[in-house]
C-alpha cells in the first residue's frame, strides 16, 4: 500500500496529440479517488501510465516515494482490473488468480492459502477449477478482482471495470467494490465515465475534460462547489439547468424573471452589466405551495405552464419551457457532445428547464404553477472562461 | 432454419457427390497399391489378388528410402524455421506499429504470388555456382521463402485475435515479456501455430516443381521427384503399383495428422478471455 503522486505528469502521444496535459493529483495511502470524465478526455491514459503501460512524457509519478517513471510494470507492484477483464482464457480460474503468485515464486501453501482467501471473500469458491469461458459476466468481473487481490500490491487500478456488466449487476457489483476496497483499505485509482459510480464510490472525485483535472475533491464538494460550467454539468442526474442571463450589481435578467441574489452572494460577479449563464439544479425548484414562509423568502417564484411530469413515488419531476436561447459555452457543448445530444438544435420554443417537486405537489401536466428557485444555490457561470463566479460566495446556508 | 425433407434429401445427395469426386482418386490409389502387378489393368476397383508386394519392393529401392528421409528432413527444418521466422515477423506486425509494416505485408503477398517455375531456371544456374545444387540446404531455402508469406499471414491473423489486454494484465501481474509469451501467448496461440505449421508442411512436403528442377541424386531428392524415377521391375513393367504404394505412403501420414488435429485447429480457444 502506497501513496501516488502525479506531479505535472504530461502525455504527449507521437503524433502530437496531447492526451494528458499537467495533470498534479496526489492519492493519499488507502484512498480511493476516481477518475471521471467523457470519453477521450484523457482518464484511462493517465490510468496507464501509473500501471506503466503508457510512457509519461513529462513531469513525475511517485510510488510510495519512490520515483517510477522508468519502472516496467512489473516492478511497480501494482493490480489492475481491465474493462474487458483481460483473464487467461486457458487458465482455471484458481490460475487465474495464483498467476501473480507463481511469477513472485511463492510457496504452493501459500499461494493456495491466499487464493482460497480471496475466493471466500468474493464468492468464487465453487468455480475455482472453471476456464473463464464457463463463468457469467459477473463472476469474470469477480475473477478479474480477485487476481488483483491476491497479492496485496501497492495499489489497485480499476479501468471501468463495471462497464460491461449489465444495469442491475453493476449496482450490486458497485457495492461490492467500495466494500472490498474499504475492507482492504488498498490505494485505489478507478476510472469511469459515469458520475454516478464517480459519485457513489469514491472518498474524492477528479473531473477530467481536455486531458486536464477540472477539480478534485469529494462528491458533496463537487455536487455543491462545482468549479466550472463542466463539472457542474458533468456531475449530478439529471444534470443541472443552464439558461443565459445578464448580471448587474448582484441582480440577474434571466429568462425566469428577475433574480436578485441574496445579501453576500455574487460577489464574484463584478459591478458592471456582463453576459453569463446561470445555473440551478432540478431539486433547487421546489412547488412554491410547499415552500414554507421561513425559506420563501430567500427564493424566488416563477409560474410556469408544467409540459411534462414523471412521478418517481419519491419525487416528481417536472419539465417546463422557458422562452430563452439556448446557453452556449465550450464546455457546455463538449458536455453535449459525450452526451450524444450535440446534434439536437436549440429548440424553437425555448429551453426545457428540469424541475425535482416533492412528491406532495399538486402540479399537473398542462397546468400552470407557481415554482420557487433558491437563489443561495443558484450558480453563476462566466460563458467564456466557464468559470464558476459564485465560488467565492463561501458556504451557502444549509437547508 | 427450417430444413424440409426435400432440403436435407438434396444436402445429403451433394455432399455425397462432393465427398465421391475426392475420395475415389485417392480410394483408386490405395486399392492400385495394393493390387498385384497382373491384375493392376483388370479395371476393378477392388483388388481381386492382395498383395503387399509394392510396399515391400519400394522400401527395398535406396530410391525411395533415401527420398523419404530427405523428404521428412527437409519438410520438417523448412517447416520449423518457417513458423518460427513467421511468428516471430507475424508477432511483430500484429502488436508494433513500425514504419514500413505495410510494406512488409505487401512484399510478402508478393512473394506468395510470384510463379515459382519462373525462378527455377536462375536458381539452377545460381545453385551450381553456389554450390548448394542437389543439398538439403537447397531445397530449405526456396521452401522457406515461399512459406513465409503464408505463416506470417495466418500467424498475425491470430495473434490479432488475442486480446492485448491479456499481455498487459500478464505484465502486472510481474511476467517478464518472455514469460508473458510463453505462458499467455504461446499456449493461446498454440492452435494457430499448429494449423501454420501443417500449412507449411504440406507445402514442402508435396513440392514438385524445386524438387526436379534442384536436385539430381538421392542426396536431397524428395519423394514426389523420386517417384518420377521409379522404374518397373522389368524395362517391359509399368511401375503403377510401386508409384501408388509410395503416393500412399507419403499422403496417409498426412491425412492422418490433419484428422487428428482438425478439431484443435478449428477450435477457438481465446474464448472467454474477454466478455464476449
Amino acid at each position: 500500500m502506497a501513496e501516488i503522486v502525479l506531479d505535472h505528469v504530461t502525455k504527449r502521444f507521437p503524433d502530437g496529440a496531447l492526451a494528458v496535459n499537467d495533470v498534479n493529483l496526489t492519492i493519499a495511502d488507502g484512498e480511493f479517488v476516481i477518475l471521471v470524465g467523457p470519453s477521450g478526455c484523457g482518464k484511462s491514459t493517465t490510468l496507464n501510465m501509473i500501471a506503466g503501460l503508457e510512457d509519461i512524457s513529462e513531469g513525475q509519478l511517485r510510488i510510495g516515494g519512490d520515483v517510477a517513471n522508468e519502472k516496467s510494470p512489473r516492478d511497480r507492484d501494482i493490480g489492475m482490473v481491465f474493462q474487458s477483464y483481460a483473464l487467461y482464457p486457458h487458465m482455471t480460474v484458481r490460475e487465474n488468480m495464483a498467476f501473480a503468485l507463481r511469477l513472485a515464486k511463492e510457496d504452493d501453501e501459500k499461494i493456495k492459502e491466499r487464493v482460497d482467501w480471496a475466493a471466500d471473500i468474493l464468492d468464487l469458491k465453487q468455480h475455482l477449477d472453471r476456464k473463464p469461458g464457463q463463468l457469467s459476466g459477473g463472476q469474470r468481473q469477480r475473477v478479474a478482482m480477485g487476481r488483483v487481490i491476491v497479492r496485496t500490491p501497492n495499489a489497485f487500478l480499476m479501468d471501468e471495470p463495471l462497464s460491461n456488466l449489465d444495469a442491475k449487476l453493476r449496482v450490486q457489483m458497485r457495492t461490492e467494490v467500495s466494500r472490498l476496497q474499504k475492507r482492504l483499505g488498498t490505494t485505489t485509482v478507478y476510472v469511469t465515465h459515469d458520475q454516478v459510480e464517480a459519485m457513489t464510490l469514491g472518498d474524492r472525485v477528479a473531473v477530467m475534460r481536455a486531458g486536464q483535472i477540472q477539480q478534485v475533491d469529494s462528491p458533496e464538494v463537487l455536487y455543491e462547489h462545482p468549479t466550472n460550467l463542466f463539472v457542474a454539468g458533468f456531475i449530478g442526474s439529471p444534470a443541472m439547468n443552464f439558461l443565459p442571463a445578464k448580471a448587474k450589481d448582484g441582480t440577474l435578467q434571466t429568462p425566469l424573471g428577475e433574480l436578485r441574489l441574496p445579501a453576500g452572494r455574487g460577489r464574484g460577479l463584478g459591478g458592471g452589466e456582463r453576459d453569463v449563464i446561470i445555473g440551478i439544479r432540478p431539486e433547487h425548484f421546489e412547488d412554491a405551495s410547499l415552500v414554507g414562509a421561513d425559506k420563501r423568502d430567500r427564493g424566488a417564484t416563477v409560474k410556469a405552464k408544467i409540459d411534462l411530469l414523471e412521478s418517481l413515488g419519491s419525487d416528481k419531476f417536472a419539465y417546463f419551457t422557458v422562452q430563452s436561447e439556448r446557453a452556449t459555452a465550450e464546455h457546455l457543448q463538449e458536455l453535449a457532445a459525450d452526451a450524444g445530444t450535440g446534434d439536437l438544435g436549440a429548440g424553437e420554443e425555448g429551453v426545457q428547464v428540469t424541475a425535482r417537486l416533492d412528491a406532495a405537489s399538486k402540479a399537473a401536466e398542462d397546468q400552470e404553477l407557481e415554482i420557487w428557485l433558491d437563489l443561495e444555490k443558484v450558480h453563476v457561470f462566466d460563458p467564456e472562461s466557464g468559470e464558476n463566479l459564485t465560488l467565492a460566495d463561501g458556504e451557502p446556508q444549509a437547508e | 432454419m427450417n430444413v424440409t425433407a426435400r432440403q436435407r434429401v438434396g444436402w445429403g445427395a451433394a455432399n455425397v457427390v462432393v465427398v465421391l469426386i475426392a475420395a475415389i482418386p485417392v480410394l483408386w490409389l490405395v486399392s492400385l497399391s495394393f493390387k498385384d502387378p497382373t491384375t493392376l489393368t483388370d479395371g476393378s476397383f477392388y483388388p481381386h489378388k492382395w498383395t503387399t508386394a509394392n510396399y515391400r519392393g519400394i522400401f527395398n529401392q535406396p530410391l525411395f528410402t533415401h527420398a523419404l528421409i530427405n523428404s521428412i528432413g527437409i519438410a520438417l527444418i523448412s517447416t520449423i524455421l518457417g513458423v518460427v521466422l513467421g511468428a516471430m515477423a507475424a508477432y511483430a506486425i500484429a502488436r508494433l506499429d513500425f514504419p514500413g509494416k505495410r510494406l512488409l505485408v505487401a512484399s510478402a503477398l508478393l512473394i506468395a504470388m510470384f510463379p515459382a517455375i519462373s525462378l527455377v531456371n536462375p536458381m539452377f544456374n545460381l545453385w551450381r555456382t553456389l554450390g548448394i545444387f542437389d543439398t538439403w540446404i537447397g531445397l530449405i531455402i526456396p521452401y522457406m521463402t515461399f512459406s513465409l508469406p503464408l505463416s506470417i499471414y495466418t500467424l498475425s491473423a491470430f495473434f490479432r485475435e488475442i486480446p492485448w489486454e491479456l499481455e498487459r494484465a500478464a505484465a502486472l501481474d510481474g511476467a517478464t515479456p518472455l514469460q508473458a509469451f510463453r505462458r499467455v501467448i504461446v499456449p493461446l496461440a498454440a492452435p494457430g501455430v499448429f494449423t501454420t505449421a501443417i500449412l507449411v508442411f504440406l507445402y514442402c512436403w508435396n513440392d514438385f516443381v524445386f524438387a526436379i528442377s534442384l536436385t539430381s541424386t538421392n542426396n536431397a531428392r524428395t519423394v514426389p521427384a523420386a517417384i518420377a524415377f521409379f522404374t518397373g521391375a522389368s524395362q517391359f513393367q509399368q511401375p503403377t503399383g510401386s508409384i501408388a504404394a509410395a503416393a500412399v505412403v507419403i499422403t496417409v501420414p498426412v491425412i492422418v495428422v490433419v484428422m487428428l488435429f482438425q478439431r484443435r485447429i478449428v477450435a477457438g480457444l481465446t474464448a472467454g478471455a474477454v466478455k464476449g
